[in-house]
Formats: C-alpha cells, sequence, structure tokens
C-alpha cells in the first residue's frame, strides 16, 4: 500500500506567548500535510494554542512536541504539552468548565478535551503537567 | 516580533483589520490602542476585521468581548467581522461564544451594521 510521506516529530520550546502561536501553527501546517479536514485543522491548533498558553501563563518553561500516529485504519495527530511548573493539585477540579486560577474563562481543560478525541492529564504537584491529546482524522 | 494592527479611520469610525496572526500581547497590545483611538477620535463606532486569524481560543475570545464591553461603556458601538468558518466552529465546540458582540460576514456588512444602528 503506497502511504504519503509523514512528516517527523515536531517540537517547540514555549517560554513566551510568541511561541504558543508557532506550536498552533505547527500543528495545523501538520493537520494539513495529513490531510484533515480545515475544520479539524483549526481544531488542531486551537487545542494546542489552548494548551500552550496554559504552559506561559501557569508554568516557567515546557514543550509541545506532536508527531503523526497511525493504527490499521486510521492516521491522525499525536501531541504532548508538558511543562516544568507548579503542577495541578486537583485535576478533576481543573477539568470541570468555569474552573480556573487565573484571569480565564476557565474553559481551556474542558473546553480543549470536548475537541480532540483522546485526552490525558498527569501532574505531581510542585513538577508540572503533562497532557497528551489526539486527534484522529475522519475518513 | 510584535505585530501592530493597523486602525483606519472612516468617518466617525475605526476599522481595526487584523492581518496576521496575533500573540496574546498583540491582542492587549490591539486592545489598548482601539480604546486610546476610540476617546481621541471620538469615534461612534469600531470594526475589528478578523477574517485572517486561523484560531481565535479562548484568550483571544475573552480579549474581543473585553473591547467591546469597554467600547459600549463609551458610548460607542463594536462590531466583529470576517470569522472565518472553521473559527467559527471550533469556538462553539470550545465553548466559546460572542453572545454581547454583533458579528457580520463581512467588512461592508459590518459598515451597514453601524450605520444602521446609528439611526
Amino acid at each position: 500500500m503506497k502511504r504519503a510521506a509523514i512528516a517527523e516529530v515536531q517540537q517547540v520550546n514555549v517560554q513566551h506567548d510568541g511561541d504558543v502561536v508557532l506550536a498552533r501553527q505547527m500543528g495545523r501546517q501538520m493537520a494539513m500535510d495529513l490531510g484533515f479536514s480545515k475544520a479539524d485543522q483549526a481544531l488542531i491548533a486551537t487545542a494546542i494554542s489552548e494548551l500552550a498558553r496554559n504552559i506561559v501563563n501557569y508554568a516557567t518553561h515546557g514543550t509541545v512536541e506532536m508527531h503523526p500516529i497511525t493504527n490499521s485504519r486510521d492516521t491522525g495527530i499525536h501531541v504532548v504539552v508538558s511543562d516544568v511548573g507548579p503542577g495541578i493539585d486537583d485535576i478533576e477540579a481543573a477539568m470541570a468548565d468555569g474552573f480556573s486560577t487565573g484571569r480565564s474563562l476557565g474553559l481551556g481543560l474542558p473546553g480543549t478535551k470536548r475537541i480532540v478525541d483522546e485526552f490525558d492529564i498527569q501532574s505531581t504537584p510542585g513538577e508540572g503537567v503533562t497532557i497528551t491529546i489526539v486527534k484522529w482524522k475522519l475518513r | 516580533m510584535a505585530v501592530r494592527v493597523p486602525i483606519l479611520r472612516q468617518g466617525s469610525h475605526l476599522i481595526a483589520s487584523i492581518q496576521e496572526e496575533l500573540t496574546d500581547s498583540d491582542i492587549l497590545n490591539l486592545q489598548t490602542r482601539i480604546l486610546d483611538e476610540v476617546v481621541k477620535r471620538q469615534a461612534d463606532g469600531v470594526i475589528i476585521d478578523v477574517g485572517a486569524l486561523d484560531v481565535i481560543d479562548s484568550f483571544g475570545t475573552r480579549t474581543l468581548a473585553e473591547i467591546a464591553a469597554a467600547v459600549q461603556l463609551r458610548g460607542a458601538k463594536m462590531v466583529i467581522v470576517g470569522i472565518q468558518p472553521e473559527v467559527a466552529l471550533s469556538m462553539v465546540l470550545l465553548g466559546l461564544t460572542l453572545d454581547s458582540v454583533p458579528t457580520m460576514l463581512d467588512l461592508d456588512a459590518g459598515i451597514a451594521e453601524l450605520k444602521g444602528s446609528a439611526q
């Protein structure tokens, strides 16, 4: 079976708000290269934007790393957003709509979970947060 | 590098036409400049054209709503034009709405909206 060339792993170090733009543009480009619909490209870029902003707002620094994934049926994008920072004390609360410890709408995490297919969050208080998301391409 | 969004005058209206992706700082800078210009020019209407934006996330939405609220407190009206369909869809799915701000398809419709409301 012939398969299109798939981009390699991409990584952005995130410390400033300019890095957030860079990370979401990279995600959009990878989604475009993989043939995601325009709507899904926007969702992937938006999800990355929300998660990368949390690094800038709440942590010292972090990374956004993304790569294409495939299973027997589908192609997707796998994104890991991890930071070095205070971590999240109460993940359940942080995942509730409207919860925010900062100056925000509190929609970042629960909203992001709604627009991706897989969402996993791990945090060790005092060390940091790692969030993994996957978006599959609709066939 | 910081992006400075041009703010044009058209009669008593101001038009801010965003041409490229903005960082959070760029959006905050735009907020300050629009409010300064509204006061300085005694504008009665503001249009922000977001057609070039590929992403309007929670920060962008909140800041746009804040600009509109502040503009309205000055007795002027704000309209957002040009939200791309994919961007609109992601905003809705993310749980973001701009209930308090009129949104129109394009610049012409935005200008018509401001003129209509002035009568």
